[in-house]
């Protein structure tokens, strides 16, 4: 635990907390290799591996002399050594590569690794009766989803974690600010929309989820909605159409509602326009958050800019098929050597920041009919996001670490 | 009109129709009740007297006139079809109909309400849709065809009888897909199929009525002073795939660009009936906002959809194909496996300890 002392980043120590903190006692003796053991305690303070060996011959550690004792091994371990010095030596280096590639910032990485050789006999017992159990809700029907869609049992046993691997460890999302997003109330998230495919609202909402627990409601383009699939899917993740109609209604309810008012314009600009912010839509938002009497909470996103850089826009094709843009980006250029594999994002580095809330109380709900105001305002929700972004870009040692 | 109200109900042979007959003649505050149908009902009538016409007879002018009827129920839209016998009787019966009666209607001095069944069908479907339809709010693409154009030209017409006969309570109430044991529909009509179709890539959102709740709301209607329109569904919405997974049936994607011909082969097999103009319905659905009926109109629907459409599967003895306590037994077996597994490892692991 003593390297995490140095780590400063708001998400790593929350996850260090988690882990020190979970609702269940963790077993306190310490594995052979030296690291505290990650089994759940059930008898007393120790787990069942543990207390079992405390019962039948005295220390832990007494046992690990007899040669032929090494087989029984904690399943949770991971490292099935057979020889100690061997594994001793093995876990060495283990430690002393997982250092370095801590210190080189790939830190998230050596901890997901971790985690997989971490998963104990319980813990996978209960993945899998949880599994079963959303499998048997998916076969009967028994779930429910609210007016706008949104199926929430879908998005909290499936998608998150299916996406989670994503935000934690491809792009490894560092966040801050978390604390000026409301808790229990309702709350309009603005951010900035990058990276050819909007990614970043998928990787946003779902960082508000692990920071919050709460399912932010994004608005969408009726191009969104009148596409296969894709419209169907954002329905079911809680999205729903950007009229004002809906946005008002979501913040009735208290919901936190999520916006990228730049739309596909942001979404689709070239590579030379990065973190240059496009319009702001018609200010429509800043409209529904002030007849709604509810702060705004400007967002910067750094890092979603580069997954896909968009070297050109084949306006033919896009016009052709009824798109906003139809995208050139750089992976394909690699597509020939590469094959299918090319068409992956980028893996940079994201920077997400929660900006101050600007508060719309004081304007009245009034102020919503007042075009002046709304202009105002809506200048003052982008001017703020580009100042985030550009303190951010400053602050980043490189696009992909 | 002390001495209680005289009711009119048109479409008198319809399921639900005679269920509203039944309901008011339970009702001493209704001293008379005419049914006007071209075929005879089938329904066990007590005191309700059968006028048969056509509602664009004159007959009916008569009636209303001599009967010194005080309400009339307008029931008499059909919703599909085959139900009507073709499109265009359809329209004619729909629309036209309603004109003829609205302008004997006009007539009649004793008339104080005129109570419409109309169908939340008038807001379309689109994917521009908002995700509640309010009464005020006006689609920003309104049904071009079919049934949800009737409806909505049949509402332009009694609107304007409202505005004419300013004395007359014009209550117009826009239900949800109705499901019940007794009602048959479009809609319901889908669930008669061994596997359900749906369109691929779409996954509409529903909401239903169940045909008590709308006996209950017309009832209400009919034999108050309620004007206005009002939306009438039950709480909560499902989706297609879950309302089928509900009935335990099988879904069938069906690619966007053969959804027509599916449906004519479907409709054409005399199975279900799929009208053109419900395939918008089954990609995108329609969600529709009940406050007004519970704040203004002063009823609360007693099934939530969910509870709706379950009453539906089990009354019309829809069987799955996949049963529900099986998947449950499943469920429970395979995790007693995985614990019996995990356990028979542990005692394995600290049998070896212990034989040591």
């Amino acid at each position: 635990m003593e390297q995490r002392a140095e780590v400063i980043s708001i998400a790593d120590a929350r996850d260090a907390r988690d882990r020190d903190t979970t609702a269940r006692p963790r077993c306190a003796a310490t594995t052979d290799a030296g690291a505290p053991c990650r089994n759940y305690a059930t008898d007393g303070e120790l787990c069942r591996v543990h207390a079992a060996r405390a019962g039948h011959a005295g220390t832990p550690r007494a046992d690990r002399d007899e040669p032929s004792a090494a087989d029984p091994e904690a399943p949770s371990d991971g490292s099935s050594s057979e020889d100690e010095p061997m594994s001793e030596a093995a876990d060495d280096a283990y430690e002393r590569l997982a250092d370095e590639a801590r210190r080189r910032g790939w830190g998230p990485l050596v901890d997901g690794l971790g985690a997989f050789g971490g998963l104990s006999d319980a813990d996978l017992t209960e993945g899998l009766g949880d599994l079963l159990a959303f499998l048997r809700r998916r076969l009967t029907g028994d779930y429910e989803i609210d007016e706008f869609g949104f199926d929430e049992d879908l998005t909290t046993s499936l998608l998150i974690p299916l996406v989670r691997p994503l935000h934690r460890y491809y792009w490894r999302v560092r966040s801050h600010g978390e604390e000026h997003l409301p808790l229990d109330r309702g709350g309009l998230v603005v951010a900035n929309h990058a990276g050819t495919l909007p990614a970043d609202a998928i990787i946003t909402r779902l960082d508000i989820f692990e920071h919050t627990g709460r399912h932010a409601r994004e608005l969408g383009a009726d191009l969104v909605f009148r596409t296969p699939f894709v419209g169907e899917w954002a329905r079911k993740t809680g999205a729903t159409l950007a009229s004002g109609d809906d946005a008002d209604r979501l913040l009735e309810r208290g919901e936190l509602v999520a916006v990228w008012p730049e739309g596909f314009k942001g979404l689709g600009k070239p590579w030379k326009d990065r973190y240059k912010l496009q319009r702001f839509g018609r200010g429509g938002f800043v409209a529904t958050a002030l007849r709604a009497q509810i702060p705004i909470v400007p967002t910067a996103i750094v890092g979603s800019e580069e997954i896909y850089p968009m070297v050109y826009d084949l306006r033919v094709v896009a016009r052709a098929l009824g798109l906003p843009y139809f995208p050139v980006v750089a992976q394909m250029f690699a597509l020939p050597v590469l094959g299918p594999l090319a068409l992956l994002p980028l893996p940079s580095k994201w920077v997400i920041e929660y900006g101050e809330p600007i508060d719309t109380t004081a304007y009245g709900p009034e102020a919503a009919d007042d075009p002046m105001t709304v202009f105002d305002l809506t200048d003052r929700v982008r001017d703020t996001i580009q100042g985030m972004l550009h303190r951010n870009l400053m602050g980043r040692r490189s696009v992909f670490l | 009109m002390t001495d209680g109200r005289r009711v009119l109900i048109t479409g008198i042979s319809g399921q639900l129709a005679g269920q509203v007959a039944r309901a008011l003649e339970a009702r001493d505050d209704v001293v008379e009740l005419y049914g006007v149908d071209v075929r005879e009902p089938h329904h066990d009538l007590r005191r309700t007297e059968f006028v048969r016409a056509d509602v664009r007879n004159p007959l009916v002018a008569r009636v209303l006139d001599v009967a010194q009827i005080d309400t009339v129920v307008h029931l008499a839209v059909a919703s599909t079809p085959s139900a009507a016998g073709g499109r265009a009787r359809m329209k004619e019966l729909n629309v036209i109909g309603t004109m003829q009666l609205l302008a004997a209607c006009q007539k009649v001095p004793s008339l104080r309400g005129f109570v419409l069944k109309s169908s939340a069908a008038v807001y379309g479907s689109e994917f521009t849709d908002p995700a509640s339809f309010r009464e005020s709010v006006t689609p920003r693409t309104p049904p071009t065809h079919g049934f949800g154009k009737d409806v909505a030209e049949i509402e332009g017409y009694v609107r304007a009888f409202g505005r004419r006969r300013k004395d007359v309570d014009v209550t117009m109430l826009r239900f949800a897909n109705l499901l019940g044991g007794r009602l048959d529909s479009a809609f319901s009509s889908l669930f008669n199929l061994p596997v359900v179709p749906s369109v691929l890539g779409y996954d509409p959102r529903l909401q239903f009525c169940h045909e008590e709740d709308a006996v209950a709301v017309l009832e209400r209607a009919a034999t108050g002073s309620h004007p206005g329109i009002f939306n009438v569904a039950g709480d909560g919405v499902l989706y297609l795939s879950q309302a089928i997974r509900l009935a335990g049936r099988i879904a069938t994607p069906v690619p966007l660009p053969f959804v027509a011909g599916v449906a004519s082969l479907v409709r054409r097999s005399g199975r279900a009936d799929v009208p053109s103009d419900q395939l918008r319905f089954l990609q995108f659905g329609r969600v529709v906002d009940t406050t007004r009926l519970e704040r203004r109109f002063g009823y609360t629907p007693r099934y939530t959809t969910r509870e709706t459409f379950q009453d539906f599967v089990r009354r019309k003895r829809i069987r799955g194909v996949v049963a529900h306590d099986e998947v449950i037994r499943w469920e429970r077996e395979i995790y007693d496996l995985i614990q019996r597994k995990g356990q028979e490892r542990f005692l394995a692991s600290r049998g070896r300890q212990g034989g040591r």
